[in-house]
C-alpha cells in the first residue's frame, strides 16, 4: 500500500495552492517561455505555463519549494495542459511526454528534498492531470448538437501517453482534476486503468471535480451526486472539488459530497470568488476561517487551494488543519 | 401527461423525511445500485420500481424506426422527451436494426440527447446485442449509465472481457440469464446462470455487486403450448431466489413480453402487464421496461379479467389461457381509446405557447406558433421582434438568476433559430427578396482563451435575430481580430471571455481598436468580466462605444440599439452612463484605500536627480507671440474631436469612410475646409500665444518654486535678456498629490516629482504658456447667426476650438525643439504628435494631472497673460476667448500624464495653508476631487 494511504489515515494532508497565481509574479515574456531551446518556435509561447518547466525549471522548483515549506505534503506538476490536445494550440503535440516527464522530475526532487530533510514527514507529488480544452460530453457548435470536438477515444489516447509520462517521470498520485466534463474524466479514468493493467501497478488516484456557479453542478450539467457516481467505479484515493468557488461557496457541496462517498475526499478551491478585475482577494486569514469550518465538521482528508492561492494561504491552512482529525469513512467491504 | 406508476396506494411510499434518513445511513454503506445522467439515480428499497422507457427502441418502436431511418432526429428526440416526461427513470436506447449503421446511430442519437437536459438527466441504457454497438454508446455518455446486456452466451472469456471494460467504463450491467446453451426456460437453469454469472463478475472481474442487474427472461404466457404455461411463474420465482441468494444485485426485465401473444387487444394487454408488474415487484424485480402507456393502474382492472390474468400468470388452472381468451374476445370491441397526450401547456394563450417552447426548448410546435403569430402580426419581422423576444428574455432572466443553465439556453436558442427560419422567406418577401443582415457582427474569443460556449450562445441568439456572424473562433490573436474586422467592415466587435487574463487581452484589444482608428461598438462578455471592469478598464481606452453583455438575450437588445440607424443618443447614453459607474467606482473604491499626505510624500515617484538629464532651456524669460501666422497650424489639427462636436463618431481620416456618418462627415469636412480656407486668406481669426521657460525647483514636495527676475521685459517673438541678476523674486507652483494607496511598488504622484527638488542641489527648469486662436471667433459667429447660418456659427467656433489645440500643440513642439532646445532632434508626425509620443508634457490646469483652476491664477500672474495677449480668466477661471488652452511644461524625459484621484482632508488643508485661503474656499475649488469623509 501507497504510503500515501498510511498519512492521510493519520492526518489531514495538505494539497499545495495554485501554480499560475506564482507564476504570473515571475511575469515571464515570450522570451522567457521559449528560452534558447524555443527561441525560433514560429509559434506565440507566452502562456504555455507547461512549458515552463522546460525553459524555467527553476522558477517551477521554487515554487513547488514555497508550497512545501508552507506546510504543503502534496505538490502538484506543472501539467495542467499536459496533453496533445491542450498542446495543440501551441503546435506542441510532440513535446507532451517529455512536459510530463520533466515535470514530474522537478517536483520529485523538491520532495525528496524535503522528506529527506524530514523523514518523519514524507512529501508526495500528484500528477496534475488538467481537463483538456475540448470537452466530450458538449457540443461547441448548438447548431450541430451531436457534433463533438473531441471523442473519447482521443481523449484516452492523449491522457495515456500523459499518464505514462507522468508516471515515468516519478509522480506519487495522479490527480484528474478541473474536471467540467465528466466523460473527459471517464477517458482520463480509463487511459489510468490501461497503464496499470499494462505496467502492471497500482498508483493511487485522487478525482476532483469542477462546480461552475451556485447551480450546483459542473459545466456539463452534473449534480454532485451524479458527478459522484459516474467517477466512482474505479478505487479512488480521493474525490473532492476545486476551483471555480471559494471555499464558502464550495461548502455546500463538499458537504454533500462527503455524505455520499466512501472515499477520502479533498477540496481545493479558489481564494474566494473572483473581483470585478479578475482578482482573488481572499486573504490566508479569510480562507483559514472558511477552511477551518470543514474542518470543524469534519468534512476534509486533503485540503489545499485553487486560483488566486499562494503559499501564505496554503501555510495558513496548514496552521488550522493541524489541529483537526481528518474526516473518518466507514468502509464496508 | 399520464401517470407512471399506476400501483399507487399498493405499494407504502415512504414520506420523504423518513427517506431522508434512511438514505443517510444508506449512504454510509452504499451498496444500492446507483446510475447517473444529469441527475443521480439510486435504486434503494424505497425505490419501489425503476421504470425504464422503452420506446426509444427501434427494434420495439416502428415509429421510432423510422425516424431513425429518416433521420428526423428532432422528433426522434420528442419521442425521448415523452418517455422522461411520462415518468421513465432510465431511457433504453436500441438501434439493432439490420438497414442501420448501429454505431453511427447510438453514437448520433445519444449524442443529441446529451444537449437535452430534460432528457439527459436521467440515466442511458445502451442496449445492443452488438458489442460495437454498446462500446460506441459507452464513449459517449458522461453519466453512470447500463449496458443492455451481456451474458455467458459466448463463452467465458468473452464475457470477462466484456465486464472488464464495461466496469472500465463506468457502467453498470444487465446480465441476461442466457449461457453457452442457450437461453434460460426455466426455474433451474434461470438461477443456475445467474449464479454461475454472478461468481464470474463478483469474484474474477471485482465488479460491484450493486452495479449487477440480472434479467431471468420474461418469456409470453398464455401461448397455448404447454412449456410456457409457467413462463411467468418461474420469472417471479426465479426473481425471488436472485434476490435472496445473491447479494446487493438487482433484477429487471421486459414487461410487455409477457402479453405478446395478445397482440391487437390493449384492454387484456395492459390488464397483464399491470398484474404481471404488480406480481413481479412484490418478488423482488426493481427495474423493468414498460411502456407506461400501456398499463392499467392495477386497482382499476376488472375483477374478472384480472383474475383470468392472474389465473395465467400464476398457472393455476389448466384452463386458464381459453379462459382469459374468452373474455379478450368480449373486451376487443372496448379497446381503450389511445390517449393523446395532450400537453397542458399546448391550450394556454399563444404568446405563453411560445415563451414556453423557447424556455423549454421545445420545438415540436414552435412551426405552428410562430406561423399562427405571423399570420396575427402586419409584419413577419414582428414575431422576431415581440412574440419570440419576450420568450428569448424569459430564457435570458431564467438564465441570469441560475434558473436555466448552459445547455437549456443553447437549446432556447435553436428554438429560436428554427423560428426564424421559417419566418425569413416571409420577411425577405416583404423586401422584395433582398437577403438583407442587420448587421454583421465579428465574434472572438481572446487570445489565451479556449472558452467559448458563452460566445456561441451570443452568436447563435445573435444569428436568430438575422445578424451576420463572422466567428474566429477561440484563441483568436489580436493581430486577427483587427485584420478581419477591418477586412469585413464589421459593424460590431464581440469579444469573449472566462478566465482571467482574458480581462487583460480584452484591455488590449480596446487600445488597438483605438489605435487603428476604429469606430465601430466593442461588445465584451464572458464569466469573469463585468459591467465594471468594462467602464474602468476597458471604456477610457477606447473613444467609442464599450459595451458589457453578460447574456445572450440582453446581446440582442443591445446590439439591435447600436446598429439602429438613430443610435447616437443610445451610445453617449452607454458613454455617460459608464463614466458615471467609473467615477462612482472610482470614488468609491479610493475612499476606504487613501494613505496620509504625509504617507504620500514619502511614497513619491522618484527620479534619479543625480543621472537624469536636465537642460537649461536656451531662451529662459518670457515671449509673447502676436499675431501669429494660423496658416501654419493646418497640420496640426487633430480632426477626430471636431467630428465628435458634431455628434459624428469616428476618428479622422477613416470617419470619411465610415458607413452610418462617412457621407455625413465628409460633407462637414468639405465645409469646415471652405471655413478653413476663408480663416486663414482672410484672417479671419487671431493666434496670439504667451509662454516662458523659468528656472525652479520643487520646495517642501509638492510646491514648484519659479525664480523669476522683476526687471523680465517681455517683446514680440523675442527674449530679452535675463543680465540683471538682482531682484529676484518667487513664484509657486502648488500641485496636488496623489492619496489613493498604491499598490507595492507603484508611487503617488504629484507634477512637482518631476521638477529637481531644492536639496538635491540641481537647478532644474519650468514653462507654462497660455495660447488662443479664438480672437475674432464670436464676432464671425454673430455674424454667421444673423445671416441664420446656424451652420457655420456652430463650425467657427468648433474650428477656433481645434486650432487653438492645434496651436498648443505648434508651441509645445517648437519649445521642445527651439526655445528650450531640449528635444533638439525630435521628428514627429502630426498622427504622432495627436498621440503624444514625445518627451516631457504640458499638463493643463482643471484636468486630470493637476484639477486646481487656481493654478491659473499664477500662470496668469506669472506670464501677465492678460495684459499681453488679452486672454482673460472668467470668475470661474474658465478663459476666454475659449479657444484657448493654458498649461505648464515639464521637460524631463520621465514625466507623465496621470490623474489626480481624489484627496483625502489632510492635503485639503495643507492645501489651504500654502494658497493662503481659508479652508472653505479651498473645498469649493477641490471638491470634485475630495473624497468623501
Amino acid at each position: 500500500m501507497s504510503k500515501i494511504y498510511q498519512a492521510i489515515q493519520k492526518r489531514i494532508l495538505i494539497l499545495d495552492g495554485a501554480m499560475g497565481t506564482m507564476l504570473q509574479q515571475y511575469n515571464f515574456s515570450e522570451e522567457d517561455f521559449r528560452g534558447d531551446r524555443f527561441k525560433d518556435y514560429p509559434t506565440s509561447l507566452k502562456g504555455n505555463n507547461d512549458l515552463l518547466s522546460l525553459t524555467q525549471p527553476k522558477a517551477i522548483a521554487e515554487i513547488h519549494r514555497k508550497y512545501f515549506e508552507a506546510g504543503a505534503d502534496i505538490v502538484e506538476t506543472n501539467t495542467f495542459s499536459g496533453t496533445t490536445i491542450a498542446m495543440a494550440d501551441y503546435n506542441m503535440e510532440d513535446l507532451v511526454y517529455e512536459l510530463n516527464y520533466e515535470s514530474a522530475k522537478i517536483a520529485k526532487q523538491v520532495a525528496n528534498e524535503f522528506t529527506k530533510q524530514n523523514p518523519n514527514k514524507q512529501r508526495f507529488v500528484a500528477g496534475s492531470i488538467g481537463p483538456t480544452n475540448k470537452t466530450a460530453s458538449l457540443s461547441p457548435d448548438v447548431n450541430r448538437p451531436e457534433y463533438r470536438a473531441i471523442t473519447f477515444e482521443e481523449l484516452r489516447v492523449a491522457y495515456k501517453q500523459q499518464v505514462e509520462a507522468l508516471i515515468d517521470g516519478g509522480v506519487d498520485v495522479l490527480l484528474v482534476e478541473t474536471i467540467f466534463d465528466t466523460l473527459n474524466a471517464k477517458a482520463a479514468l480509463f487511459a489510468i486503468e490501461e497503464v496499470k493493467e499494462d505496467k502492471q501497478i497500482d498508483i493511487p488516484i485522487m478525482v476532483s471535480g469542477t462546480i461552475t456557479d451556485a447551480s450546483g453542478r459542473t459545466l456539463s450539467g452534473q449534480t454532485v451526486e451524479a458527478f459522484l457516481a459516474s467517477i466512482s467505479h474505479i478505487q479512488l484515493l480521493s474525490v473532492g472539488f476545486n476551483c471555480a468557488l471559494g471555499a464558502e461557496q464550495l461548502r455546500p457541496y463538499l458537504q454533500r459530497l462527503s455524505n455520499e462517498t466512501e472515499f477520502f475526499t479533498s477540496a481545493h478551491p479558489n481564494a474566494g470568488l473572483p473581483n470585478a478585475f479578475g482578482e482573488y482577494e481572499q486573504t490566508p486569514k479569510e480562507m483559514q476561517k472558511l477552511i477551518e469550518e470543514y474542518l470543524q465538521d469534519g468534512l476534509i482528508n486533503i485540503i489545499g487551494g485553487c486560483c488566486g492561492t499562494n503559499p501564505e494561504h496554503i501555510k495558513a491552512i496548514a496552521d488550522v488543519a493541524k489541529n483537526y482529525d481528518p474526516r473518518r469513512i466507514s468502509i464496508n467491504v | 401527461m399520464y401517470n407512471s406508476f399506476p400501483f399507487e396506494g399498493k405499494v407504502s411510499q415512504s414520506d420523504g423525511r423518513v427517506k431522508k434518513n434512511r438514505r443517510k445511513r444508506m449512504n454510509l454503506n452504499n451498496k444500492y445500485l446507483t446510475l447517473s445522467g444529469l441527475e443521480p439515480l439510486v435504486v434503494t428499497p424505497e425505490s419501489n420500481f425503476i421504470n425504464i422507457g422503452e420506446r426509444t427502441n427501434v427494434t420495439g418502436s416502428r415509429k421510432f424506426l423510422r425516424l431513425i431511418k429518416e433521420e428526423k432526429f428532432a422528433e426522434a428526440i420528442d419521442v425521448a422527451r415523452h418517455q422522461v416526461e411520462g415518468g421513465a427513470q432510465i431511457l433504453d436506447v436500441n438501434m439493432d436494426e439490420g438497414m442501420l449503421d448501429g454505431v453511427e446511430a447510438m453514437t448520433t442519437f445519444l449524442n443529441l440527447i446529451a444537449s437535452e437536459p430534460d432528457i439527459a438527466r436521467v440515466p442511458i441504457m445502451i442496449d445492443s446485442s452488438k458489442w460495437e454497438i454498446i462500446e460506441a454508446g459507452l464513449q459517449v455518455v458522461q453519466g453512470k449509465s447500463v449496458v443492455n446486456s451481456i451474458s455467458l452466451k459466448g463463452g467465458e472469456t468473452e464475457f470477462i472481457r466484456q465486464a472488464k471494460l464495461v466496469k472500465r467504463y463506468g457502467a453498470a450491467v444487465i446480465v441476461m440469464a442466457f449461457d453457452e446453451d442457450g437461453q434460460a426456460d426455466t426455474y433451474q437453469r434461470r438461477i443456475d446462470i445467474c449464479k454461475r454469472s454472478y461468481d464470474i463478475l463478483v469474484n474474477q472481474v471485482r465488479f460491484k455487486p450493486q452495479d449487477i442487474i440480472f434479467d431471468p427472461n420474461i418469456f409470453p404466457v398464455a401461448t397455448g403450448m404447454d412449456e410456457h404455461r409457467k413462463n411467468a411463474l418461474d420469472f417471479f420465482n426465479a426473481t425471488k431466489w436472485i434476490r435472496e441468494n445473491l447479494p446487493y444485485a438487482n433484477v429487471s426485465g421486459g414487461v410487455s413480453n409477457v402479453s405478446f401473444s395478445f397482440r391487437g387487444n390493449n384492454t387484456v394487454r395492459e390488464a397483464m402487464h399491470s398484474a404481471f408488474l404488480y406480481h413481479a415487484i412484490q418478488n423482488g424485480m426493481n427495474l423493468g421496461i414498460v411502456n407506461p402507456a400501456m398499463l392499467e393502474v392495477y386497482d382499476e382492472i376488472p375483477k374478472d379479467l384480472l383474475d383470468r390474468v392472474e389465473d395465467v400468470l400464476f398457472d393455476r388452472r389448466d384452463d386458464a389461457t381459453e379462459r382469459l381468451l374468452d373474455i379478450a374476445e368480449t373486451l376487443k370491441g372496448h379497446k381503450k381509446e389511445q390517449e393523446t397526450t395532450i400537453q397542458e401547456w399546448r391550450n394556454e394563450p399563444l404568446q405563453n405557447r411560445i415563451t414556453h417552447a423557447l424556455v423549454k426548448g421545445i420545438d415540436a410546435f414552435i412551426i405552428e406558433d410562430v406561423e399562427e403569430a405571423r399570420l396575427a402580426s402586419s409584419r413577419p419581422i414582428e414575431v422576431i421582434e415581440e412574440n419570440l423576444m419576450i420568450g428569448m428574455n424569459v430564457v435570458g432572466d431564467l438564465f441570469g438568476s441560475g434558473k436555466m443553465f448552459l445547455p437549456q439556453v443553447v437549446k432556447s436558442a435553436r428554438v429560436m433559430k428554427k423560428a426564424v427560419a421559417y419566418l425569413q422567406p416571409f420577411i425577405e418577401a416583404e423586401k422584395d427578396g433582398k437577403v438583407e443582415y442587420a448587421g454583421r457582427i465579428l465574434m472572438a474569443t481572446v487570445k489565451g482563451d479556449v472558452h467559448d460556449i458563452g460566445k456561441n450562445i451570443v452568436s447563435v441568439v445573435l444569428g436568430c435575430n438575422n445578424y451576420e456572424i463572422i466567428d474566429l473562433g477561440v484563441m483568436v490573436p489580436l493581430e486577427k481580430i483587427i485584420q478581419v474586422a477591418k477586412k469585413e467592415q464589421v459593424d460590431i466587435i464581440g469579444l469573449s471571455g472566462l478566465i482571467t487574463p482574458s480581462l487583460d487581452e480584452m484591455v488590449y484589444v480596446s487600445k488597438e481598436m483605438e489605435k487603428q482608428n476604429f469606430n465601430i461598438p466593442l461588445i465584451v462578455g464572458g464569466a469573469t468580466t463585468s459591467r465594471l471592469h468594462s467602464a474602468v478598464k476597458i471604456a477610457p481606452n477606447y473613444n467609442h462605444t464599450v459595451v458589457h453583455v453578460n447574456d445572450a438575450s440582453r446581446a440582442v437588445t443591445v446590439v439591435g440599439n447600436l446598429l439602429k440607424k438613430d443610435n447616437k443618443v443610445y451610445k453617449e447614453q452607454i458613454r455617460d452612463e459608464y463614466e458615471k459607474f467609473r467615477e462612482q467606482f472610482l470614488n468609491r473604491s479610493k475612499k476606504k484605500e487613501y494613505i496620509s499626505i504625509e504617507a504620500a510624500r514619502k511614497n513619491k515617484f522618484k527620479i534619479d536627480w543625480n543621472t537624469t538629464e536636465i537642460v537649461k532651456p536656451k531662451q529662459l524669460g518670457i515671449q509673447i507671440i502676436q499675431d501669429f501666422d494660423i496658416k501654419k497650424l493646418e497640420d496640426y489639427i487633430d480632426w477626430s474631436p471636431f467630428f465628435r462636436s458634431w455628434d459624428l463618431h469616428g476618428k479622422y481620416p477613416n470617419i470619411l469612410k465610415d458607413d452610418v456618418v462617412g457621407e455625413q462627415a465628409t460633407e462637414l469636412f468639405a465645409d469646415a475646409q471652405v471655413l478653413l480656407k476663408r480663416i486663414f486668406n482672410e484672417k479671419l481669426l487671431k493666434a496670439k500665444a504667451i509662454f516662458g521657460l523659468f528656472p525652479a525647483n520643487t520646495v517642501n514636495d509638492d510646491d514648484i518654486e519659479v525664480i523669476i527676475k522683476k526687471n523680465y521685459h517681455v517683446e514680440r517673438s523675442r527674449s530679452i535678456s535675463n543680465t540683471k541678476e538682482r531682484k529676484c523674486k518667487t513664484v509657486k507652483f502648488l500641485t496636488l498629490r496623489q492619496q489613493s494607496k498604491k499598490r507595492e511598488g507603484a508611487p503617488n504622484f504629484a507634477l512637482a516629482d518631476f521638477i529637481a527638488p531644492k536639496e538635491s542641489g540641481k537647478q532644474d527648469y519650468i514653462g507654462c504658456f497660455c495660447v488662443s486662436t479664438g480672437f475674432g471667433t464670436q464676432k464671425l459667429a454673430q455674424q454667421f447667426e444673423a445671416d441664420n447660418d446656424d451652420y457655420n456659427s456652430i463650425m467657427i467656433k468648433a474650428l477656433s476650438d481645434r486650432l487653438a489645440e492645434a496651436f498648443a500643440e505648434y508651441l509645445h513642439k517648437e519649445v521642445r525643439t527651439k526655445h528650450w532646445h531640449y528635444a533638439q532632434s525630435e521628428n514627429l508626425t502630426n498622427q504622432e504628435l495627436i498621440k503624444e509620443s514625445y518627451k516631457g508634457i504640458r499638463p493643463a490646469p482643471g484636468y486630470p494631472a493637476c484639477p486646481d483652476h487656481l493654478e491659473k491664477t499664477t500662470i496668469w500672474s506669472l506670464l501677465d497673460v492678460e495684459k499681453s495677449i488679452g486672454v482673460i480668466l472668467t470668475e470661474s477661471l474658465a478663459m476666454w476667448p475659449a479657444a484657448s488652452v493654458s498649461g505648464y511644461y515639464f521637460a524631463n524625459k520621465e514625466a507623465k500624464y496621470f490623474g489626480l484621484g481624489k484627496i483625502t482632508e489632510d492635503q485639503l488643508i495643507d492645501y489651504s495653508k500654502r494658497r493662503h485661503i481659508n479652508i472653505d474656499e479651498a473645498r469649493k475649488w477641490l471638491s470634485p476631487n475630495l473624497a468623501e469623509k
